[in-house]
């Protein structure tokens, strides 16, 4: 698919989304939206996204997104998918887990680093930290001990 | 003074031992030599020279540990041969690497289970204050001082295997000076 037919395939599933054009095709979606999107992106054969080839968080101070780079095998094309989570006490999305494997470990990682819970995944706990970390990738994470700010 | 000793093969065997390192003196008596020392210069001298290390490469500076290990910078030919991987038969522990806050209580269990004399050789700007990691980190311990109390610092990010082998013959100069049996301070 080209990209306006990829433009026009996901504004009929979502029509409020925001397109931007970079390396790859970018999509901006609401949190709450973005899974059957997402489901929707890999099993329907036009689109066929059968390769998540990264997810990750990122934090813009007022507002999270999470970002699902996908790429198919078949036709060639690349989409990245950005799920916009305004909430910022008690941000939850809908886990990809039982969509792509890959997004297990993944998810697993965000919420470790910034807490973002994934909503119906199967084994959601903290990886690398232990629970007296706080979520240190977060933009006001505080660490008076180890953080020396100049 | 130069002159005289022109040639290792002229001189005494008291001369021999002295220009080996060896603590002592050397007397020629028919039938074989006697050696006169004191224990504690000659245990020290033991001592320093059959340092066995503790592998314990956890970053980049146990690269260059591994290369100051192998053929080119040749770590064995001053006594670190035996490179143990268990705690309980190692002497020095060269601590080559990031320490980080998951990692800490492993080091302190590996220091406590090694049986003294013991001595630690910090590698690396990392394990002497956190080094690149000092400022906007929250995982790495600013420094294995906190942690376990270091004989040698090596400054390098990471140091070169000839800096590396630099601080192993100051330890083992520290060592010469030490004083297990009598207890006096001896001068340097």
């Amino acid at each position: 698919m080209t990209t306006e037919e990829l433009k026009q395939f996901i504004s009929l599933q979502v029509p409020e989304t925001v397109f931007e054009e970079a390396q790859f095709l970018n999509a901006i979606v609401d949190g709450s939206k973005a899974h059957a999107v997402l489901k929707t992106l890999r099993e329907h054969p036009e689109t066929d996204f059968d390769y998540l080839f990264c997810e990750s968080g990122v934090d813009w101070k007022e507002f999270f997104y999470v970002v699902y780079h996908m790429v198919s095998r078949r036709h060639k094309h690349t989409l990245v998918l950005k799920a916009k989570i305004s909430d910022r006490v008690n941000p939850q999305i809908e886990s990809a887990a039982y969509i792509w494997k890959t997004a297990e470990m993944h998810e697993l990682e965000i919420f470790d680093l910034f807490g973002i819970k994934f909503i119906n995944h199967p084994h959601l706990r903290r990886l690398f930290l232990d629970d007296t970390w706080g979520f240190p990738l977060r933009k006001d994470y505080v660490d008076e001990t180890n953080i020396v700010s100049l | 003074m130069g002159d005289e000793i022109k040639n290792i093969s002229n001189l005494s065997a008291s001369g021999k031992a002295a220009a080996a390192g060896f603590p002592g003196e050397v007397h020629e008596t028919p039938g074989g030599g006697i050696i006169t020392s004191k224990l504690d210069d000659l245990i020290d001298w033991a001592r320093s020279n059959s340092l066995w290390p503790l592998v314990f490469g956890t970053s980049c500076c146990a690269i260059e540990m591994m290369s100051t290990a192998s053929a080119k910078y040749d770590w064995s030919r001053f006594g670190f041969e035996v490179a143990r991987a268990t705690p309980r038969q190692a002497d020095v522990i060269v601590c080559a690497g990031t320490i980080v806050y998951k990692m800490a209580p492993v080091l302190k269990r590996l220091y406590d289970q090694m049986a003294d004399p013991k001595y630690v050789i910090a590698m690396g700007a990392c394990t002497i204050s956190g080094g690149p990691f000092f400022y906007n980190t929250y995982s790495v311990v600013k420094g294995i001082d906190h942690i376990v109390p270091v004989d040698v610092y090596v400054p390098g990010c990471p140091p070169r295997p000839e800096a590396l082998i630099h601080a192993l013959l100051e330890l083992q100069n520290k060592i010469r000076t030490e004083t297990p049996i009598s207890g006096k301070k001896k001068s340097a």
